[in-house]
């Protein structure tokens, strides 16, 4: 019985049915929205805070995205928004846990919570509309090459934009002096202080950063992935993102390795099920998230920002 | 005398409650070491906040050079010259030596222009540090080596140190001093802050005084005694520990061969420790800070169960038992911790009072508390060790650290231990509380009791202690007299200078 199913499911690999072009293509875009969240997420974990609203100020996000999107008729426009939709509810974390000391974890929990009631009621009368979608860029040539073309050159403009960002930020931390100012402000905020860095301030424009990369993801899904507006569509992907910002150690490089990973296996496993192999779906479905969370388990040898998740006050 | 680099008239700064500074005024000269004295709590570092712009004075007027001196922040305060030494919270750890230096300048070079110099000016005062090493890898010496050196990459005309020798070793301390005077050699002046007297008569040209926020006088340290100066700071008689000769009686409690695994992460394991003390003497156990320490008071209380045999009290072998077995028999320990180790927080000064002693004072009957008791207790200990509270029912956590810090050593005193361990009895406690209670713990020895001090502070291990071992890296060394014992030789047994080789090459 087991090696029948075994069976099947490399069937199912080796067969036609499922292309590797295809499948490395779609785990690009499959990808984008967590990698997008998680190097928001990042940012802020690296300036000292914790903030689990992720969920939240993603399907907000997508929501404000969705109706800015369709309204305007434009997508870009739509993006913008969804960056402004999650930037506003983080500021709402930022207040609360930055300036009023509020307890950070408790904060991002209900900052979800919230966000996922704030959404549905948003998106009530906009149920079952088609947004309009980004258009895959067509480079000639370079998308015409087999193989590379279809994987690499062949996506819409979000793809690259999410790839560029992590990219950023990695080259921020690297080699910019403000970057190493936010890395300090995570590691010790007393002697960041101490110093006359101001505290509070970098970490609320980190907050913002994170809420607006949070909303990036969540209109991804809202605009190019699915598109339609649904409650509650981001299923999960925040604490995805979550999860693969502590597993990647808070570094954007294996950051991008969990996000391909989890994009990646989530397609197979569509695939898997659309090839018919006799694997309860259950089991199809939670994949992603077990092969994700064990790989980088593996891998994880990093340490946390030593101010991370402890609330700051000067006089201290 | 010429035109003083920073003056200082009538500051004062007042929180809610308190008076930190009080119209105090005083003037560093360039080329000065000018140190300032007070005891916990006497506004020294509110004073010093306000000179590097972290705390606004409520009135009163600073100048820098002749010009009026308001530094907004700290980077104003950096930029007219002026850099400070921290006595802690200023490093990040998971961030390399030159990553810290950069964050503490205004305009730093690109990194490898800043490695460069970096070695150059560690190279010109003798304090050898490598730039690409990650500041949490670094030992306590080489860690204040950052902090001095961030700041002497700024050409600062006035340095401040807080507290700068609390953590060094001897050595470490004579190479300290040695690049202090060179920059006053230089024409820096350097405000020094500190409350170890001796240090501050070899080493300052001035001292200030400070009293409940107010400057009480001004001296010159080399000519005033340091018993005169400490009676400045305290503003009255200050009563110096009495020491009995010990008498030569039966061994009380002894450890064979004591190895035990840190029970922290980054802890020290402890290896092979063999000692013995008997009946009315004070061991006094130095090190750096980190070296086991806390382990072996862990290993003694009973928090950490050891091999049965490790340890033996009398002719009873209890290393395998917990911390209530090890009391009931008489063996008590004061760890150095006071919030959250050796008192509960929240908790109230009666439950805390409690907590460690029922089984000796009978405070429990069936597993019910005797409030009463407990309450009386607890007042007794208040009433004789002198504790500033308004009551037992106060929680632990309102004391100030010296009150509190005699609360727990009077609570484990009061119960009248056979054998007392202690762990720096008078860490952050000003100067008039510590002699209370170094003079608390001799007399426990007089009476017949075996005592283990572990303790940084080596004046205080030589004032109390009848031998003195040294604890490096979780060995300990063979226990030798403390009579007689040179500074030298206790640095040697502490492990030395870290690094100390390099330093020498340096300086060739």
């Amino acid at each position: 019985m087991r090696f029948e199913r075994l069976e099947q499911f490399l069937d199912a690999l080796m067969s036609s049915s499922i292309s590797p072009t295809l499948l490395i293509a779609s785990l690009m875009v499959a990808s984008t929205p967590i990698m997008l969240a998680a190097i928001g997420e990042l940012v802020v974990e690296r300036a000292g805070v914790l903030n689990l609203g992720v969920e939240g100020m993603m399907i907000t996000g997508a929501v404000c995205g969705f109706i800015v999107g369709v309204t305007t008729n434009s997508p870009a426009i739509g993006f913008l928004g969804a960056a402004a939709g999650g930037a506003i509810l983080s500021m709402l974390f930022a207040v609360l846990t930055q300036l009023l000391l509020s307890n950070q974890v408790a904060t991002g929990l209900a900052l979800t919570l919230f966000g996922l009631g704030l959404s549905a009621l948003m998106g009530q009368s906009w149920i079952g509309i088609k947004s309009p979608t980004l258009q895959r860029i067509d480079l000639g040539p370079l998308t015409d090459l087999p193989f590379v073309g279809r994987v690499i050159f062949g996506h819409d403009p979000m793809v690259y934009v999410a790839l560029g960002i992590v990219a950023g930020v990695w080259a921020f931390f690297r080699f910019t002096r403000a970057g190493l100012i936010v890395r300090a402000v995570g590691e010790n905020h007393d002697a960041a202080h101490a110093l006359g860095y101001n505290v509070v301030l970098i970490r609320f424009l980190a907050i913002g950063f994170g809420g607006a990369c949070a909303g990036l993801g969540g209109a991804y899904l809202s605009l190019v992935r699915v598109p339609q507006w649904t409650e509650g569509m981001t299923a999960g992907a925040g604490w995805i993102a979550l999860a693969i910002v502590v597993f990647a150690s808070w570094k954007p490089w294996r950051l991008l390795l969990g996000a391909w990973l989890f994009g990646g296996v989530t397609v197979l496993q569509l695939n898997l099920q659309a090839a018919g192999v006799a694997i309860p779906v259950e089991y199809l479905s939670m994949s992603p998230y077990i092969a994700t969370i064990v790989v980088l388990v593996i891998m994880s040898a990093g340490r946390a920002p030593g101010s991370l998740g402890r609330t700051f006050h000067a006089s201290t | 005398m010429t035109a003083a680099l920073l003056d200082l008239k009538g500051l004062t700064k007042a929180y809610p409650g308190v008076v930190a500074n009080e119209n105090v005024s005083l003037a560093i000269a360039p080329g000065e070491i000018h140190a300032l004295l007070g005891e916990n709590g006497a506004g020294k570092s509110t004073l010093v906040k306000t000179i590097y712009g972290l705390v606004k004075p409520d009135s009163g007027a600073m100048t820098l050079s002749g010009k009026p001196y308001t530094p907004a922040e700290p980077r104003a305060a950096r930029a007219m010259g002026v850099a400070m030494v921290f006595q802690h919270f200023s490093l990040f750890d998971a961030l390399d030596v030159a990553e810290n230096i950069a964050l503490g300048m205004e305009n730093p070079p690109p990194l490898r222009d800043l490695a460069r110099r970096i070695r150059e000016v560690s190279e010109t005062y003798g304090l050898p540090l490598d730039p690409t090493r990650i500041v949490g890898d670094l030992s306590a010496g080489e860690r204040q080596r950052v902090e001095i050196i961030r700041c002497l990459l700024q050409d600062p005309k006035l340095l401040i140190m807080d507290e700068p020798t609390s953590v060094l070793t001897p050595q470490e301390v004579a190479i300290l001093f040695e690049t202090l005077r060179k920059l006053k050699a230089e024409g820096t002046s350097i405000l020094y802050i500190s409350h170890k007297l001796e240090e501050i008569r070899t080493l300052c040209d001035t001292a200030t005084i400070l009293r409940l926020g107010k400057n009480v006088g001004t001296c010159d340290p080399r000519e005033t005694s340091a018993r005169e100066m400490a009676e400045m700071m305290v503003g009255g008689t200050l009563h110096v520990p009495e020491k009995a000769d010990a008498m030569g009686g039966r061994v009380r409690l002894s450890l064979r061969g004591l190895k035990a695994p840190s029970p922290r992460a980054f802890g020290t394991a402890l290896k092979d420790i063999s000692l013995e003390v008997k009946r009315g003497e004070v061991l006094g156990i130095g090190g750096v800070a980190g070296n086991g320490q806390d382990e072996l008071l862990l290993a003694l209380s009973g928090e950490m169960r050891v091999g049965k045999s490790m340890i033996r009290l009398d002719d009873e072998e209890i290393g395998h038992l917990g911390p209530d077995g090890r009391r009931a028999r008489g063996l008590l320990c004061a760890p150095e911790e006071r919030m959250g180790h050796a008192a509960a927080p929240d908790m109230s000064l009666t439950e805390n009072a409690l907590l460690s002693a029922h089984a000796r004072k009978n405070l429990m009957s069936r597993g019910f508390l005797k409030w009463g008791k407990a309450r009386a207790f607890a007042e007794e200990i208040i009433s004789a060790f002198d504790v500033r509270t308004p009551g037992p029912g106060n929680a632990a956590r309102s004391l100030s650290g010296g009150n509190l810090q005699k609360f727990v050593i009077g609570r484990e005193i009061l119960q009248d231990p056979e054998v007392f361990v202690v762990n720096q009895p008078t860490w952050g406690v000003d100067a008039s509380a510590a002699a209370a209670i170094r003079q608390a713990i001799l007399d426990l020895a007089t009476k017949g009791a075996a005592v283990i001090v572990i303790s940084q502070d080596l004046d205080e291990l030589m004032e109390v202690s009848d031998r003195f071992a040294a604890l490096n890296e979780g060995r300990l060394s063979e226990p030798v007299p403390a009579k007689g014992l040179t500074v030298d030789r206790i640095g040697l047994m502490l492990g030395g200078a870290h690094d100390m080789h390099v330093a020498e090459e340096v300086r060739a």
